[in-house]
């Protein structure tokens, strides 16, 4: 039973139609659009805040979320609590629960961690230099026709159809 | 009429609880798409994989046209709602970032942290790259980004007013555009996959 249900995912077009549900509810209940980088951020400003408050008040980097109440308790952060919550469910009624590297079978488990960490790092500055990620950019932003959605779609999928050879060994 | 929270209509508490199960359906639509599968979401860029493409083009779709016909209607205000400022030139440079992002960590934030969560390896350490990210540019904020991430600043512009159409028949070009693009995919898919054996798509859930 597991076996048969770990690689079985919806189709996507309900995927993307479920997802966009959620995101209209996002607007209409609290006005926001769905997003994670920003909660990411979140996390890095408590952590920081609480190492050191003055400093966190002081950088203008997190002076302004710093003085308008705590930095955790805000929409986004409560909203990538429930996307955790929501992606352990599906996997679990899946049968995806697992502990599992996901790779191409022809690179290592060592090249893909340390690919995942650059990727990862090259994000972190991307998304903070940018203003979002794919979700609160570039999903949300296409929701409200913003251009600056539509410009971040250019960079990332653009960007990413102009780089993609150079960085094929790691996936085909 | 909407939006709830910002004109008064349910408590700030309530308020974070909707988005906790918000949250739930964005977490499940990612998961249960597949894309804690790092091989699914890189795919888009080698043509073996489009689910990415098919997913994230109907949800961007489904919400520009159902917010759309919604404030038509009156049951929304999309001028009560956060409307993101342009800032073109930063936001293009930090989705170049994103994009060498994506080719090599093979995740975005979102789906890394749905990865980290259940139990993805990759996704975890990606998500400590994301944080690692963050904290460098933290703390260096104010003498290397501070400046560029507040330049060419637009105010906050919608793309058809911008391109002088109205926003109606813009949504209608973009949802034409996604169907082209979607026959388009699934022939690229099959023409990427066509020597592949069937555990091979079966693994990508194809």
């Amino acid at each position: 039973m597991e076996k048969n249900l770990r690689r079985k995912y919806i189709n996507p077009y309900l995927g993307g139609f479920l997802i966009g549900i959620a995101l209209i509810a996002a607007y209409y209940f609290s006005g926001e659009g769905l997003g994670s980088s920003g909660a990411y951020k979140r996390f890095v400003i408590a952590s920081i805040d609480a190492i050191s408050h003055t400093y966190a008040l002081n950088s203008h980097y997190s002076g302004a979320i710093v003085k308008a109440g705590h930095p955790l308790n805000t929409w986004l952060v409560f909203e990538l609590l429930g996307v955790v919550a929501g992606a352990i469910l599906s996997a679990a009624v899946y049968g995806r629960l697992k502990w599992e590297i996901g790779k191409s079978p022809k690179i290592t488990n060592k090249t893909r961690l340390i690919a995942a960490l650059i990727g990862g790092i090259l994000w972190g500055v991307g998304t903070q230099l940018g203003r979002g990620c794919t979700s609160g950019l570039i999903m949300s932003g296409m929701a409200v026709n913003s251009l600056s959605g539509y410009i971040g779609l250019l960079a990332v999928f653009g960007g990413g159809y102009l780089f993609a050879y150079f960085f094929r060994k790691l996936w085909i | 009429m909407g939006p709830l929270y910002p004109l008064g209509h349910i408590s700030e508490p309530t308020n974070l609880l909707i988005g906790f199960f918000i949250g739930m359906l964005f977490g499940w639509g990612l998961e249960a798409s597949g894309f804690t599968n790092t091989r699914k979401l890189a795919g888009v860029f080698y043509g073996y994989d489009m689910t990415v493409l098919k997913v994230f083009f109907t949800a961007a779709l489904t919400a520009a046209a159902g917010l759309f016909i919604m404030h038509h209607y009156g049951i929304i205000d999309l001028t009560q709602i956060f409307y993101p400022h342009t800032y073109w030139l930063p936001t293009l440079t930090g989705g170049l970032l994103m994009a060498l992002g994506f080719l090599i960590g093979g995740f975005c934030p979102g789906t890394g942290f749905c990865a980290a969560s259940t139990g993805k390896i990759d996704g975890i350490v990606f998500v400590v790259g994301v944080f690692i990210g963050i904290y460098f540019y933290a703390f260096t904020y104010e003498p290397i980004f501070e400046k560029f991430r507040n330049s060419t600043f637009m105010g906050q512009v919608n793309i058809a007013d911008w391109l002088g159409i109205r926003e109606g028949l813009f949504i209608f070009i973009m949802i034409i555009i996604a169907i082209g693009s979607y026959i388009f995919a699934d022939w690229v898919q099959k023409k990427v996959n066509k020597n592949k054996s069937k555990e091979e798509l079966e693994d990508l859930g194809l």
